[in-house]
């Protein structure tokens, strides 16, 4: 760890160690009325290229013309606004995972490839790009879900999200063809906080990402289409904890750097390298921002929020925020403990230790309950946060690597996964297609009425439960086993058993779709709206599902060259 | 004292060695290519097929051509082709040993082979499937040619399980008829027991030796203890067992007639039945130092001879008599195999003279079969030596070859096994006279049974049915017939003239020869003798112009009615394997559902009682979710200060 970051820090601050106290005399870093700044813009690529495209979508955006109706004020937006906003998107996201790429290579086979710039604000090392490549596939992915339709012409969101539900005016703008494709940059403005969450070297810019990264899936969450109530709930409920757990974070910030006087995260790492014993207010602090990342990771008990925002969301939004998210919030994790807590593991250990298990035992028990796929997903997004965490936790090498490779491997089978349940529609008595159809009793029987859709499915399930032969496997295989290495075991043992224990509700649902007749779709089902049936589209979502399950596929089969990527960048790194 | 050069080859190869791997690569490319291609390669796909086989036995006769301009001590050449399975302290490189006896292997197998494929052009023209036959025969020549080129137990294994598969594939070649699918479904359980010997054999192998490449295990074999190559050569015979349909993994065989009559000459005849053979001979060097795994494979091989024998004085099924006769020809060369180096010598020249004459035999059966619309109920034959000349003469030669009758080519070769299983061991003189006599009095039965055949098909009179029209076969299956029963008649003489013996013995450990405990002359009159009465019993039963062949098979006696039964073998495997397999099977599947299962389905009642209470914290509101979280950081800030204190 501090073979890297440690000599960096020193020679760019002159600061070895940093004697406790608050009132220390900082050395100043930049020298007074100097202000100018450095900026790496190679190194800053892909953020700059995704925020840069977010900002053109949004005045594409108020650019558009629109069409005005008199008497409803609707405004509808003419139909190629929403294709050049997708491909905006598409276009420089993946432009974004390309440059992070080419990064990637460049640092492989680097020694100490540390980069900081703007000032010590932003580091681009290889956890950075790594998580930066990861968001950037994901979103790109998750992109390819959102901008799909059905052959009629439905996408996942509202017409307009600020009408009343149900109200005339929605019903209006639905018939006239009123589309969001406010989504776009919302979503842009979403990757480009989590590409440089990652990176942030500051805790202001650390909150800053935090803030740019959560304020447009907020909003994001309360756009579905279908079930518009449960959308606003959830969108709300989602803004208020956030900002519940972003003020924890802030606060944490703050007694942080009542601690140490900085904010600056190599300093803070010094600070506490250097202090024993430790301050317990540093301490306090360190846990609150803690705090503010568990939440964003959906670690028990900052979880509450999960599943009700994961249900009530559009599900391309769920499968992108469930996927991008998870990384970039692990990828800070991965950065705090890394380049700040090293002296205090034996402090934080037990802290980390709770979470990890709280987290892996609620989110399987309470998704053994589930009637609903969409919230079993959510239940077992949380399982898999505690998986992770124990990688985490076992702060080796190997750990790391693990981590790394697991994030990006769930990451990609969630998008596929819920590329999946958008897929699944209902179909009342008359025929009509509905709204999705989550409900597991939906979902009887879809393996005779969709097989390809319920095969690939399956698939996903089996890699979430860690069935050899897909990349689930090979990740659980790759941070239990780290969890061991590293005398965590007790970790890795509750690990396994949830592991079996979840593989209990995944085996559910394959059961229902291949084992199980069809429900009476007028008697059993009648309340909830009819059978689930995969729906006819424009077929990105197909692509997206596709190279999720060839990703999962082939890192289960082959995961040998992903691995050993992973492990040459954790070696850089530590 | 050892040869060393089997032991260890380190003389450089030539050329043409180093490009032996094309004789296994040319129709492993064939077999590929037709299978991929599918339908459209119809019209040419049995030509390329047997241009494949004719160009692996050119590839195969350059190769040997190049051994025999060798000095005997440089003759074996180990070939490393590439690194299979790196592993750290132990690799394993895929190669190819060519040698006196690999090669011995590679001329028959590509030859006969050949023959065979012309022959099946036209047996098979009528068959929408003929492609995918001529694939599969492909596919049976590589796999055959990698199993006797290789260098190692394990590249060995590749080809072994190849064989099983082609065999499984050509038996069950027609699987619409169930009984066919289930003849396929039996060669493979029966083979797979097998098999299970070849795979304990490797292990003991690799744990012992740390080696599975045959200079790696000859060599550490010489320092081995006497168990563990008693262990690693009872394994061995177990394998061979499957292979080469030996008591007790025999029952096999008979139902793999179901294959198409070629299938039946080549591969169920000529040449991966003598699989086993081939490896007890190759593994010479292990059996050299343990007289108990020898004594166990002279043992299964005079058994066997017996029971085939028996069993095919019975069998009124033109082909299974044939398979019977197999069994107990297979019966003789495993018994010279385990004679000691001296016997595996005889046991594979037995091996190419019966390759040539019992594949004759089998492609003239076809070609009954193929004039009498495919009966093989020898009982309905009878005076088909007039319609069908060609095939009566080519059959009598394979006839006379196997009798032993001199000049004819099992004469040479069965005639020194017999004797050589009358050589006795250093103080054990009773098993000379055990073996001895079993095996000349199995000679005596033998030209029994197949005079029978003879004469129940060719002679006496016609007992055809109404429909039936018998007619020669057409050139493309004659030429083949006329060439093979060439090879009944010349090659026992062939080999012995040119020392067949003296040529191959470098390649197996040095033997001496021992002594008959009775007159060599004597010997071969007595055969003689017995084959004669035999012939002559038969002849009066079967063959004369008195004799009277009932169309339906007569009452018998209790020992008839048991080799009719093939002396029980399904019956007794039934009782004693199959049933109490099935009742393990369902006390495991019982066990499964109600303890495994059971203590799963417990678990998850527990876990969902447990989800249930957890989930009411999930009640919706904000508030409580907010509550929670706070909960949780005073919990976290309580569990890092409590740790300060």
């Amino acid at each position: 760890m501090s073979a890297v970051f440690l000599p960096a820090l020193t020679a760019l601050t002159g600061l070895a160690t940093h004697p406790r106290g608050l009132v220390d005399p900082v050395v100043p870093v930049v020298p007074a009325g100097a202000p100018e700044i450095d900026i790496d813009w190679s190194a800053l690529g892909p953020v700059v290229m995704v925020l840069g495209a977010a900002v053109a979508s949004t005045l594409i955006e108020a650019a558009a013309s629109r069409q005005k109706d008199k008497d409803q004020r609707l405004a509808v937006q003419p139909a190629y606004l929403r294709v050049i906003q997708a491909a905006v998107a598409l276009v420089s996201v993946a432009a974004a995972a390309l440059m992070a790429l080419q990064l990637a290579v460049k640092v492989h086979g680097e020694d100490g490839s540390a980069v900081l710039t703007a000032n010590g604000a932003v580091i681009v090392d290889p956890l950075t790009i790594y998580i930066q490549l990861a968001v950037a596939v994901c979103a790109l992915l998750g992109l390819f879900v959102i901008a799909d339709r059905t052959v009629q012409g439905d996408d996942a969101f509202a017409p307009q999200a600020s009408a009343v539900p149900g109200s005339d005016y929605e019903n209006k703008a639905r018939r006239r063809g009123m589309t969001q494709t406010d989504v776009y940059p919302l979503v842009l403005f979403a990757t480009g906080g989590m590409m440089l969450f990652p990176a942030a070297g500051d805790l202001i810019t650390m909150f800053v990402a935090l803030e740019v990264l959560s304020l447009p899936l907020y909003l994001l969450a309360g756009m579905a289409r279908h079930r518009r109530l449960l959308s606003q709930e959830a969108s709300l409920k989602y803004f208020l904890l956030g900002a519940f757990g972003s003020a924890f974070f802030l606060f944490g910030g703050a007694w942080v750097y009542g601690a140490t006087g900085s904010l600056k995260l190599l300093e803070i790492g010094a600070a506490v390298s250097g202090a024993t014993p430790l301050d317990p207010i540093l301490l306090v602090g360190l846990v609150l921002i803690l705090v503010g990342l568990f939440f964003k990771v959906g670690a028990v008990p900052f979880h509450s929020w999960t599943p009700d925002v994961y249900q009530g969301s559009p599900t391309p939004i769920t499968g992108f925020m469930a996927a991008c998210t998870k990384i970039a919030a692990f990828g800070v994790l991965l950065r705090v403990l890394y380049a700040v807590v090293p002296g205090l593991t034996w402090d934080l250990e037990p802290v980390l230790w709770t979470v990890s298990v709280l987290t892996m035992v609620v989110g399987t028990v309470i998704g053994l309950v589930q009637k609903d796929v969409k919230r079993m997903l959510a239940y077992s997004a949380i399982a898999h946060a505690g998986f992770i965490l124990t990688g985490v936790t076992s702060m080796s090498a190997d750990g790391l690597s693990g981590s790394l490779f697991y994030l990006f491997t769930y990451g990609v089978a969630t998008i596929g996964g819920f590329g999946v349940i958008a897929l699944v529609r209902e179909v009342d008595s008359d025929g009509h297609l509905r709204g999705e159809a989550t409900g597991l009793d939906q979902w009887r029987g879809l393996g005779k009425r969709s097989p390809v859709l319920a095969g690939t499915f399956a698939i996903f399930l089996l890699s979430f439960a860690g069935i050899p032969l897909t990349s689930g496997f090979v990740a659980k295989f790759a941070v239990f086993g780290a969890a061991f290495a590293s005398g965590a075991s007790p970790l890795a043992v509750v690990g396994l058993a949830c592991s079996a224990a979840a593989a209990f509700f995944y085996a559910r649902v394959i059961v229902a779709m291949f084992f199980e007749e069809a429900p009476d779709a007028t008697g059993q089902l009648a309340e909830s709206g009819g059978i689930g049936i995969g729906v006819r589209t424009l077929g990105l979502t197909q692509i997206a599902i596709g190279v999720s399950l060839a990703f999962t596929l082939v890192l289960g089969i082959v995961p040998g060259w992903f691995l050993s990527f992973t492990e040459g960048l954790s070696r850089l790194l530590s | 004292m050892i040869n060393n050069v089997v032991l260890a080859a380190e003389v450089a190869a030539s050329q043409a060695a180093q490009m032996s791997w094309l004789v296994i690569a040319i129709p492993l490319a064939s077999a590929g290519l037709l299978l991929l291609v599918g339908r459209a390669a119809d019209k040419w796909g049995h030509l390329l097929g047997v241009t494949a086989s004719a160009a692996s036995f050119v590839v195969g006769a350059w190769a040997f051509v190049d051994l025999l301009s060798r000095p005997v001590a440089e003759r074996v050449q180990d070939v490393t082709l590439f690194k299979w399975i790196p592993g750290g302290t132990f690799d394993l490189n895929m190669g190819i040993r060519v040698d006196q006896l690999s090669l011995t292997f590679v001329m028959l197998v590509t030859f006969v082979g050949t023959l065979i494929h012309i022959y099946s052009i036209a047996y098979m023209e009528h068959d929408r499937d003929r492609r995918r036959f001529f694939a599969y025969l492909n596919l049976f020549v590589a796999a055959m040619l990698l199993l006797v080129l290789a260098d190692s137990y394990v590249v060995l294994f590749v080809g072994w399980e190849g064989v099983g598969l082609a065999s499984y594939l050509l038996i069950g070649f027609w699987n619409h008829r169930l009984e066919y699918a289930v003849a396929a479904k039996k060669a493979f359980v029966a083979n797979r027991v097998g098999d299970v010997g070849m795979i304990v054999a490797m292990m003991i192998m690799f744990s012992q030796f740390h080696a599975l490449s045959f200079a790696g295990v000859f060599e550490a074999a010489e320092h081995a203890s006497g168990a563990t190559l008693t262990l690693i050569g009872l394994a061995l015979l177990l394998a061979a067992c499957g292979k080469s349909a030996q008591f007790p993994l025999q029952s096999w065989l008979g139902d793999a007639m179901a294959g198409p009559t070629p299938v039946s000459a080549l591969i169920h005849a000529a040449t991966m039945v003598t699989a086993g053979v081939y490896l007890v001979v190759r593994s010479g060097p292990i059996f050299e130092h343990t007289p108990a795994a020898r004594l166990a494979v002279v043992t299964i091989g005079a058994i066997t001879l017996l029971y085939g024998a028996i069993v095919g004085c019975a069998k009124d099924d033109m082909k299974k008599a044939l398979a019977a006769s197999t069994m107990s020809q297979i019966g003789y060369m495993m018994l010279a195999a385990g004679l000691g180096p001296v016997g595996g010598i005889f046991a594979i020249m037995h091996l190419v003279t019966h390759g040539f004459f019992k594949a004759g035999m089998f492609l003239g059966a076809g070609s009954v079969m193929h004039a009498m619309k495919d009966q093989v109920d020898m009982r309905r034959f009878g005076a088909l030596n007039k319609a069908m000349k060609v095939t009566w003469l080519t059959f009598m030669m394979g006839w006379l070859a196997i009798l032993g009758i001199p000049p004819f080519a099992g004469f040479f070769s069965k005639d020194k096994i017999i004797e050589q299983a009358f050589v006795a061991p250093e103080g054990q003189v009773w098993q000379g006279w055990v073996f001895g006599l079993v095996a000349m009095f199995g000679a005596g039965i033998t030209a029994f049974y197949m005079s029978r055949l003879f004469f129940m098909v060719f002679q006496g009179k016609a007992r055809w049915t109404d429909e039936q029209h018998p007619h020669e076969s057409p050139g493309l299956m004659t030429v083949p017939m006329i060439i093979l029963s060439l090879g009944s008649v010349f090659l026992g003489l062939i080999l012995t003239v040119v020392k067949f013996d003296e040529y191959l013995a470098p390649a197996l450990v040095e033997g001496h020869h021992g002594e008959p405990v009775m007159n060599a002359y004597v010997i071969m009159g007595a055969t003689l003798a017995l084959v004669v009465i035999g012939a002559w019993i038969a002849w009066s039963k079967f063959g004369s112009a008195k004799a009277v062949v009932p169309t339906l098979p007569p009452a018998a006696d209790g020992l008839v009615r048991a080799a009719r039964e093939d002396l029980y073998q399904d019956a007794i495997n039934d009782a004693l394997l199959v049933k109490p397999g099935q009742a393990l099977v369902r006390g495991a599947t019982k066990t499964d559902d109600d303890v495994v299962d059971g203590a799963v389905r417990g678990l998850a009642w527990v876990f969902q009682g447990m989800g249930s209470l957890v989930s009411r914290i999930q009640n919706g509101y904000a508030r409580s979710y907010a509550a929670t979280m706070l909960a949780g950081v005073i919990l976290l800030a309580a569990i890092v200060l409590a740790g300060r204190m």
